[in-house]
């Protein structure tokens, strides 16, 4: 029996933010593949619970018609990867989404957990980083839109207030219109396992240049981050072998990887510095631009 | 903190007074669908799958009381008067079966597998990555591939 002391179901978004704005301690669940293996460990933070799984206003995707993908909160990892919508417009997102856990956990486990935890290794964070996706949250005070990166505070440490819901996620169309992109997800075991590096790579190019370039990696830091000053580096470069080594020699200035007990910081330096070329080198060839 | 939830288990109708604070595994244990094992308590081993809805997942992560007005199949149910199910059948005839303990969450991951890819094609790998979350610390996996790859066979024919 989970150790729950207080149990509140909302059938919808504003009933939510009403229960969770009366108790401060209350923590929304949704999935549960976080929340209830916290309370399998008898953490007791998460012993008062606002539960919004399965709230139908959270469990859309559509795209507005301007072009805008909208990404409900309660969506799936299963249904992302099923969605058309996704598939066809933005992969790597769906690449992220099925590289998490095993089948059971992506048939529950939401997009909006596995951001709102604030895990540094949230396998769906550096696809959306790179897609420069925002989070629209829904508190007392009204609606708020802010950019994913921001989002993000620290460790496990989000900007959602008290009595906030994160409802949806949003990729305006100039942000994957042109663009093309590549997850991979480095770890010990080929399935089931916690990445030891996640990177996403996102490009778009004109004749020999590429005009647009995005890099994000998890795990490399407090938090998922994008390399800000290697993607100015990189703007405008002429698409050959000098480009990736640009971005592989500069990358690791704008990220600050750590020892843990899975994997050494020398050894994560080793890959990230690996991935950066090879992950780019295959957003590069989506868009239609081989490098030998 | 007591609830009623109804659903239909294995094609019967049922309504539960349940703890809020029990996990799907603990309710269907107590009703006595000891087919659910509770292996890691993390969603790592899979030795509870059930499928709800005809989607498997984990049931010792999933609290009791999503499952009302759902319906839930065990292992229990999967066969028919007395006679296997065609992934239950092809378990036995590939030697799938050394422990047992992991073997109802598996028949479950491997029913939701070959009903989602009916005359389809499918590669090993797509074999190995849908069954990923489910540990065998006996077999070593080679067997219930050859079943799956059995089952998809069969359909096609």
């Amino acid at each position: 029996m989970f150790d729950i002391d207080s149990y509140h179901k909302a059938d919808t978004v504003d009933e939510a933010i009403a229960l969770l704005s009366q108790n401060p301690d209350a923590v929304p669940i949704a999935g549960g593949t976080d929340v209830l293996v916290r309370l399998h460990g008898h953490n007791p933070d998460y012993r008062h619970l606002v539960d919004i799984h399965d709230i139908a206003e959270l469990k859309n995707i559509n795209m507005e018609p301007d072009g805008t993908i909208v990404i409900g909160s309660g969506i799936t990892f299963t249904e992302l990867a099923q969605s058309p919508l996704v598939s066809i417009n933005i992969p790597v997102l769906a690449e992220g989404g099925s590289s998490i856990g095993g089948p059971q956990v992506r048939n529950v486990a939401t997009i909006g957990g596995n951001i709102s935890n604030g895990a540094p290794s949230a396998d769906a964070a550096p696809p959306l980083l790179v897609l420069n996706a925002e989070v629209e949250l829904k508190g007392p005070e009204g609606v708020r839109l802010l950019p994913l990166h921001d989002f993000y505070q620290g460790p496990g440490q989000v900007d959602r207030k008290s009595g906030e819901i994160m409802t949806c996620l949003r990729i305006g169309s100039a942000d994957y219109k042109g663009w093309s992109g590549h997850y991979y997800k480095y770890a010990m075991r080929g399935a089931m396992d916690i990445a030891t590096i996640g990177c996403a790579a996102a490009c778009k190019i004109d004749g020999d240049r590429v005009t647009g370039i995005r890099l994000a990696f998890g795990v490399a830091g407090p938090t998922p981050l994008r390399c800000w000053r290697t993607e100015e580096k990189a703007q405008g470069h002429v698409v050959d072998q000098t480009l990736l080594d640009l971005v592989s020699g500069s990358v690791l200035g704008d990220l600050r990887p750590r020892d843990s007990w899975r994997a050494s910081k020398d050894f994560r330096e080793q890959i990230i510095t690996t991935l950066s070329e090879r992950v780019l080198k295959e957003a590069l060839n989506r868009n239609g631009v081989s490098i030998p | 903190m007591n609830r009623n939830i109804s659903c239909t288990v294995n094609s019967k109708s049922m309504t539960w007074q349940i703890d809020i604070r029990m996990s799907l595994a603990d309710v269907l244990r107590e009703h006595g669908y000891t087919s659910v094992k509770e292996g890691c308590g993390v969603g790592e081993c899979g030795a509870c799958a059930v499928l709800i809805d005809d989607v498997a997942v984990d049931s010792c992560l999933y609290l009791a009381v999503w499952a009302d007005g759902r319906n839930i199949r065990t292992t229990e149910g999967e066969s028919k008067e007395g006679k296997l199910s065609p992934i239950q059948q092809a378990y036995l005839d590939t030697g799938s079966v050394q422990c047992g303990f992991c073997t109802p969450g598996l028949i479950m991951a491997s029913t939701s597998f070959v009903e989602q890819h009916k005359g389809q094609k499918v590669s090993r790998e797509q074999i190995r990555k849908g069954h990923a979350g489910n540990l065998c610390r006996c077999t070593g996996y080679d067997g219930i591939v050859r079943a799956v790859e059995q089952c998809i066979d069969a359909e096609k024919q």
